[in-house]
């Protein structure tokens, strides 16, 4: 037995401050090498990536998020489609969760956005959780923001399949939509399901099977007796579709765009992107405080040993390692 | 036979866990896909996330998909005895596409006697049918550890 090799030439390493102006300039590799290094979070690209936030903010962000197997990843391939129709740049950031045994993971949902679209007016990208609870990886946003100072607009992120409390995606899009098969939608299942709530548009799924309208009714029966406030006077859509049929794939495109032109319209834009940003910059905190303390520093180790031992408790552990700059309480 | 590149270029450092990115790759008319699936499964157990390109790609195609997901490898699992020609094709549009620093491993049904003529064509590595998943694993390791980050 055999193995054939050949010696690959070196590869030179091209710093991230020089893919800047070829990300904003559009280019495909350098946006998925930013990409890469978000994901790999070398210090090096850091600047880099804070330099393209700063060139973003024109793209429209559109969460699609739903149950695993609803056919989240089928339907984008048909937006794919309709976006490039119509002239659109369009990219897709499609995550998929990391294994917990290995840390390795299997990236499904290209292959069912198949590749029919030129790769110059759509770009895909599929991303591991790595870890990251939520729906969504850490990564995830600044894949976006990438793709924003590139000039793709809409921005589609698909989440790994949640559950019912999963609502992350409504802190990274302007535009939430939830995905249903048909026969989920029972009315009781329907009103516990915290992902149900943070939906701007419900759609329910594979409509080409019959029980996608009891469906369709059950949702619309818990929007109408919902509690929550409409907010800002948008009225929630839900819409039925087929992706395989192509039934309702354009009525959605108008929905997304109906929700881009009434964020901006009532003034709601700009309280979304403070949301936004307030879950990145906490979410930012957490990750810097963490990193003082992951990597096993002596202080840490005897706190741990202290807590252990029941010589300490877990908060005043907590509080001692941060220092007391740190630790003051709000009044 | 393969060099470790210890000098890793500056600011290249980081305490998040590094993953080796692979695209698993059918090309041509070959509908044969149990062993592209294994093979999945099998870099997926070892830490590497792994895209799958489905059956009946042209050579465009797999490049295209592995500049967007910015991959390490593309590891073309091909049983049709059309190796030559396809991995001919997918490595001069590689080089073509400015993606030459993709590392290209072959495996499924490929006799010895080809090997020669696949490395020459561009192939970095050829693991043959009956390799175990080690092997598989360790090849791809070493060959992307060679070569640094890119
Ligand atoms: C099962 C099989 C089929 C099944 C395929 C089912 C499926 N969905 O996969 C069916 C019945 C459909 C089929 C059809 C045909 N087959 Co067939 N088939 C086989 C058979 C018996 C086993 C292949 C297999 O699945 N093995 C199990 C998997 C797990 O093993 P594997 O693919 O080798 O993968 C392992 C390693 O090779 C390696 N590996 C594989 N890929 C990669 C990739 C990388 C990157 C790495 C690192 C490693 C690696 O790791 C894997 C795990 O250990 C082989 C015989 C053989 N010796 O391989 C013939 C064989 C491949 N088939 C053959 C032929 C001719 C055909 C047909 C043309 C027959 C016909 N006349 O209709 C059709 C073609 C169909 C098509 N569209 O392509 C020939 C090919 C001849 C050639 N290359 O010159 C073979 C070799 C049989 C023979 N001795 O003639 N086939
Ligand atoms: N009948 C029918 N089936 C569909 C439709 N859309 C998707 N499917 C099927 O539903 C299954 C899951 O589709 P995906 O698009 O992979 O679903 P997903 O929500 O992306 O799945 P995860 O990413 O794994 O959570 C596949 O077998 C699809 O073929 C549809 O409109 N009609
Ligand atoms: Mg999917």
């Amino acid at each position: 037995m055999l193995t054939g090799k050949r010696q690959s030439a070196p590869v030179q390493y091209r710093p991230s401050a020089e893919l800047v102006p070829q990300v904003l300039g559009g280019s495909t590799s350098a946006v998925a090498r930013m990409i890469t290094r978000a994901e790999a979070e070398y210090d090096e690209a850091a600047p880099a990536l804070s330099d393209l936030y700063r060139h973003g903010g024109r793209a429209h962000i559109v969460g699609i998020t739903g149950v695993p197997g609803g056919g989240k990843s089928t339907l984008i391939s048909a937006l794919i489609r309709d976006y490039v129709a119509a002239g659109h740049k369009v990219a897709v950031v499609a995550v998929d969760p990391s294994s917990p045994y290995s840390g390795g993971a299997i990236l499904g949902d290209r292959i069912r956005m198949g590749q029919a679209a030129d790769p110059s007016r759509a770009f895909i990208r599929s991303m591991a959780t790595r870890g990251h609870l939520g729906g969504l990886s850490r990564a995830t946003f600044q894949a976006v923001d990438v793709l924003d100072a590139a000039g793709y607009s809409p921005i589609l992120i698909e989440t790994v399949g949640v559950g019912q409390d999963e609502v992350e995606i409504v802190t990274a899009a302007h535009t939430v939509v939830v995905l249903s098969p048909p026969g989920l939608g029972d009315d009781i299942q329907a009103i516990k399901a915290g992902v149900m709530e943070i939906a701007d548009i419900h759609a329910i799924s594979k409509a080409d099977r019959p029980e996608a309208a009891a469906t369709a009714a059950a949702i619309k029966a818990m929007i109408a007796l919902g509690s929550d406030a409409p907010r800002s006077g948008w009225q929630t859509q839900v819409l039925t579709l087929s992706a395989t049929t192509d039934k309702g794939i354009a009525a959605l495109v108008e929905a997304i765009d109906a929700h881009r032109v009434h964020l901006q319209a009532s003034g709601e834009l700009a309280p979304r992107e403070e949301a936004i940003a307030r879950t990145r910059v906490l979410s930012n905190i957490n990750h810097l405080i963490r990193r003082r303390f992951d990597d096993g520093t002596q202080a840490m180790s005897a706190q741990l040993q202290a807590v252990a031992g029941r010589a300490s408790d877990p908060l005043t552990a907590a509080m001692r390692l941060l220092g007391p700059e740190n630790t003051e309480h709000r009044t | 036979m393969t060099t470790q590149n210890n000098s890793a270029p500056a600011g290249t450092t980081s305490s998040a866990p590094q993953r080796i990115r692979v695209l698993v790759a059918k090309l041509g008319l070959d509908g044969h896909d149990r062993g592209a699936k294994v093979v999945a499964r099998i870099l997926r157990d070892a830490g590497m996330e792994v895209i799958y390109s489905g059956l009946y790609k042209t050579p465009a195609q797999v490049v295209d998909a592995a500049i967007q997901e910015d991959v390490d490898v593309i590891g073309v699992s091909l049983l049709s005895g059309s190796h030559g020609p396809l991995f001919g094709a997918l490595c001069q549009q590689l080089r073509d596409k400015g993606a030459g620093h993709v590392l290209v491993v072959a495996g499924g049904v490929i006799p010895e006697q080809d090997y020669a003529g696949l490395l020459e064509s561009g192939v970095n590595a050829i693991v043959p049918q009956e390799a175990r998943s080690e092997l598989i694993v360790t090849t791809i390791r070493d060959m992307v550890a060679a070569r640094g980050p890119i």
